[in-house]
């Protein structure tokens, strides 16, 4: 076996370091090393979005990242979306529109909405779709995914 | 007396009636009675206490949860039916 | 009776009104509160399958087979078990024999040889991706490795995919001891149709002699996957004590531990099994795949075995709903009056018999009167895998023909769809082919909704582009369920059910006994139970739980109340008799009490207050629906786009608008999906050739508008307060009605699933041609 690497990295607003394989994805180092269960596997290959965090601010597919490759990176997973005592918006939002049915693909379009918030604060329906479209729902059918991401951007700017 | 429909595919054991009456209080005792005049029939359509694999009973419109206990009015409805599960 | 429901979240309850002939006014019924497990699920906290962790976990992978059909003629497990990191290592000879053993897990009777060989394959295998071998190791990537040493020595047959090709003669047999069953009677030889079923009512020679027109078509569909974004995972822990303990994703506790225990032959008390939260099931979670093989890999290390399908194998390995082949013919008079149908329905089972044949016969000609009718179906089996329920299971293939042919012959008649339908519409003492009658039936208002409805009465303009309409049906079913409820010193309540809850049905429960209690629904607090702390409960399925689950919520009120109602008698010195009960408060004379206030002297008048209760509602419930689509299609590429979609269902009551509107847009969604684009895809060796998402390629949110839905309310009569299952009716209609719509905006009519591009395209060029 290849011997581990070291990686030090700042997860949800905390240093987190740890060992891992080269073959180590971070969506495995996340859910089985350091028991950040929130980020959900759906296919393993970059198809579903269900692991979606952010990494420097943009999302990704975390199945899809190396885990040597957070080497130095800040992260942000769905456990670090709501702000202390407080959901998010877009938590919030989501339980209000009864945006979630099972709930495997909430986590992913929480945190792939909120680099969508972060970067348009205004999106229009078809922006929501399109940036939403790397993410997989079989439940809701979207309409009150789309309708959450609505909301929040509207609680987000009352908010500013 | 019940009604008791005979789907087409057990017709051979009626002599092509499509629906015979029969007498009795819960599904055990309606199979009795048709048994004595369509030898066969009950064993096609029960198996134990319980419905036959695949089949499904339906009195007056339910499908029947209590296998040959379930009970049967007087002017009662009998179809015998595919069973049906969902997704 | 109907409202439009979509944008509008506010919490009102709904307006006094009548059920069942007792006057009701809901304080909870009809509101929108916030679901109990919510914020667990937006935070990442709710524990799903692949969320268990325990000390010592191993981790467990599945070798499959590469090819659709061969004989097994030797496994070579010896490399791997040497492998360092692997502690087990097992193979279909370390599962019992099962022969011919049957059980009846409440939904339905399976073969225990069938589903045991459908775990761990014996001797042969009938579909590509079917198991063979498993590893257990200290690591998911040490058991991937060491499934590459396992050498298995096949002897390939030839296969057949295609449910006509399966049914010839000269097809590979892929079982020597399935026999044609005719409702119970057995044919004599070997086949691959292990189903024929016939129906018949009046005299469908004389009906089509009758008839002004009859239109007569065939359809076809493609195997489609239920999809649910959560692979399989189930984590078995075969204790030192021989007590199995399985953490699962499963649609049913109960019926995963049984199924587990028969496939072991262990007692059913040997095991225990805890329903984690479920990431979508839609059917296909009801069938055991890794729960027996984790258990004999955990019996051979001693350790836990977590194991954890990827999505290639949940493609390749678990249930797609059948391919189908369907004939329908229909003969109408002048006036539309239907007058005689016909049809001959072939569904493909996968790798073992109990497709869903039976449904599909029974919902083909659901939504009509039809005085002369014949259905012939057939359950075939061939080398893909074992099909599973999906949502209305075997109702979409059905439907897209029979209301495909309805909208020709509203064409040919020039009759309005919604008229023509309106005018054979199934309503209460319409009987269907199979045989019962209907009881009170929603169809009519909600077909009158949808010719009143907004989207209806709308114009659409523009080049390329057409509306359609068409019907759906499914039965729900009742079934069995459990639960108890605990009442706290503050007037709360704590609800343990035993139905798993993928949709918000915990919220759903929780409000029928908040109702029935006149508290608030948050003050129900809803879990659910594993097997051994809460009574049998069947499957979350057949749209069967805020059904049948609520009624046992509601019985469990009413068992509260009588409790309570003893207690008020106790401190008012009266018979419990003269106690009274209404909006939440119980009196007697001018004494009155809360519910709340009564809880708090729970204590002091005897202890604590547990109602419990089971039920086993008879369905069916009868779903019905009506979906109006408007599409585009791209002149170019044939490339279909919904511009506009609107579903409209009788729910009988809408417990949570929000949760059933969630429903029919989810099933809306995955119809489209169906219809539009979803398939396997196998090449001429009987590979799945796309079983990816990226391939199998699943709507998106890009895809799609917003799906408006319009709840029609027609009580049930069989329900205290007037539900109906609302789950998966909303699948049915939607390849139909964009069949129509596709229709009207491209004039060709398509009759194979999936309407892709390149079939509307081809469609296309070959009408222009003609002309
Ligand atoms: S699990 Fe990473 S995209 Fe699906
Ligand atoms: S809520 Fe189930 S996949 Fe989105």
């Amino acid at each position: 076996m290849v011997k581990k690497t070291h990686v030090s990295t700042t997860i949800n607003g905390e240093t987190a370091e740890f060992l891992c394989e080269p073959r180590q994805s971070l969506l495995e180092i996340l859910r089985d090393t350091l028991e950040l269960t929130g980020s959900k596997e759906g296919c393993n290959n970059g198809n579903c979005g269900a692991c979606t965090v952010l990494m420097d601010g943009l999302p990704v597919n975390s199945c899809l990242v190396l885990a040597v490759e957070a080497e130095g990176a800040t992260i942000t997973t769905i456990e670090g979306i709501a702000e202390q005592a407080h959901l998010h918006p877009l938590q919030q939002c989501f339980l209000e529109n009864a945006a979630l049915q099972c709930g495997i693909c909430t986590p992913g379009f929480i945190v792939a909405a909120k680099a969508l918030l972060d970067r348009n604060p205004k999106p229009t329906e078809h922006d929501i779709r399109f940036e939403l479209a790397g993410n997989l729902c079989r439940c809701t059918g979207y309409d009150k995914i789309v309708r959450a991401v609505q909301d929040a951007a509207a609680a987000l700017e009352g908010k500013h | 007396m019940a009604t008791v429909f005979i789907p087409p595919q057990m017709r051979d054991l009626t002599g092509g009636a499509d629906r015979v009456a029969a007498a009795g209080a819960t599904l055990r005792e309606v199979l009795r009675a048709l048994e004595a005049v369509h030898p066969g029939l009950a064993a096609r359509v029960a198996l134990g206490e319980g419905i036959a694999p695949g089949l499904a009973v339906s009195i007056d419109g339910a499908i029947t949860a209590r296998g040959l206990l379930a009970p049967v009015q007087p002017e009662s409805e009998i179809h015998i039916l595919p069973a049906i599960g969902g997704g | 009776m109907a409202t439009k429901t979509s944008p509008d979240k506010k919490k009102t309850g709904k307006a006094a009104d009548t059920t069942n002939g007792e006057p009701q006014a809901f304080k909870v019924i009809g509101t929108r509160p916030i679901r109990h497990d919510g914020v667990d699920k937006v935070t990442g906290r709710a524990i799903y399958g692949a969320d268990v962790q325990m000390a010592g976990l191993v981790h467990g992978r599945i070798l499959r087979s590469p090819h659709a059909h061969a004989r097994i003629k030797a496994i070579d497990m010896s490399a791997a078990e040497k492998m360092p990191g692997v502690v087990a290592v097992v193979t279909g000879k370390d599962m019992p024999d099962l022969r011919d053993k049957m059980a009846d897990l409440g939904e339905g009777t399976v073969n225990l040889a069938h589903l045991g060989a459908n775990c761990l394959a014996h001797g042969k295998v009938l579909y590509k991706g079917q198991a063979v071998a498993a590893v257990a190791a200290t690591s998911p990537h040490i058991a991937e490795e060491a499934l590459k040493k396992i050498k298995v020595e096949y002897e390939p047959l030839p296969a057949v995919t295609w449910v006509l090709d399966a049914m010839k003669d000269d097809a590979p047999l892929l079982h020597d001891n399935v026999f044609t069953s005719e409702m119970g009677k057995l044919g004599k030889q070997p086949s691959n149709i292990a189903v024929h079923l016939h129906f018949e009512k009046g005299d469908v020679e004389k009906g089509f002699a009758e008839a002004d027109v009859t239109i007569e078509r065939e359809y076809k569909t493609a195997s489609v996957h239920q999809g649910y974004i959560e692979p399989h995972v189930s984590t078995a822990l075969w204790n030192h004590d021989c007590h199995l303990t399985i953490w699962t994703s499963t649609q049913g506790a109960f019926t995963a531990r049984q199924q587990t225990a028969e496939l072991l032959q262990i007692a059913i008390s040997q095991v225990t099994v805890v329903p984690c939260e479920i990431g979508g099931g839609f059917g296909g979670k009801i069938s055991v795949y890794l729960e027996p093989v984790a258990a004999i890999l955990s019996r051979k290390c001693g350790r836990p075995v977590k194991m954890i399908m990827n999505r290639n194998e949940v493609f390749e390995g678990t249930g797609p709903t059948p391919g189908s082949f369907v004939r329908v013919k229909l003969g109408a008079k002048k006036d539309g009056r239907l007058v005689a149908g016909e049809a001959w329905l072939a569904y493909d089972a996968g790798a073992f018999p109990g497709g869903m044949i039976g449904p599909g016969c029974m919902c083909v000609f659901s939504c009509y009167d039809l005085p002369n009718a014949r259905v012939d179906g057939y359950d075939v089996v061939l080398n893909k895998p074992k099909t599973a329920a999906y949502r209305a299971p075997g109702a979409t293939q059905a439907a897209f023909a029979c209301e495909s042919v309805i909208d020709e012959l509203a064409e040919k008649l020039g009759i309005d769809p919604i008229e023509l339908r309106l005018k054979n519409a199934a309503r209460e003492g319409t009987r269907r082919v199979d045989g019962p009658t209907y009881p009170r039936v929603g169809l009519v208002e909600t077909l009158e909704a949808a010719r009143n409805s907004d989207h209806w009465r709308s114009k659409l303009t523009g080049k390329n582009r057409g509306r359609g309409i068409a019907c759906g049906y499914w039965f729900n079913i009742g079934l069995k369920s459990s639960a108890a409820a605990n009442v706290n010193p503050d007037g709360t309540v704590t609800l343990v059910e035993g139905s798993t809850d993928i949709g918000g049905t915990r919220t759903s429960v929780a409000m029928q006994l908040a109702e029935t209690l006149g508290i608030a629904a948050e003050d129900v607090h809803p879990q659910v139970g594993d097997t051994d702390s809460v009574g049998y409960t069947d499957v979350t399925g057949g749209s069967r739980v805020t059904f049948a689950t609520g009624l046992a919520a509601y019985e469990v009120g009413l068992d509260i109340r009588r409790q309570m109602a003893a207690r008020a008698a106790m401190l008012w010195e009266c018979k419990p008799e003269e106690v009274t009960f209404a909006d939440g408060v119980f009196r007697r004379g001018d004494k009155s009490t809360s519910f709340k206030e009564l809880a708090g002297k729970m204590h002091q008048t005897g202890g604590a207050v547990v109602g419990r209760a089971t039920v086993d509602p008879e369905g069916p419930s009868h779903g019905f629906g009506a979906h109006i689509a408007d599409v585009e299609v791209d002149p170019d590429t044939g490339k279909v786009t919904v511009l506009r979609y609107t579903a409209l269902q009788d729910a009988g009551r809408a417990i949570h608008p929000s949760y059933v509107e969630g429903q029919m847009q989810g099933g809306s969604v995955q119809g489209i999906g169906w219809a539009l684009n979803e398939e396997y895809f196998y090449d001429d060796s009987g590979r799945m050739r796309n079983a990816s998402y990226l391939d199998y390629r699943m709507p998106t949110a890009f895809d799609l508008p917003m799906i408006d839905t319009i709840i029609v309310e027609v009580p049930n009569p069989a329900h205290p307060y007037g539900v109906r299952g609302v789950g998966e009716t909303p699948i049915v209609a939607p390849p139909a009605a964009l069949a129509a719509a596709i229709y009207r905006a491209a004039g060709v009519r398509l009759r194979e699933l999936p309407m892709a591009p390149h079939r509307v395209w081809t469609a296309k060029k070959m009408t222009n041609d003609e002309c």
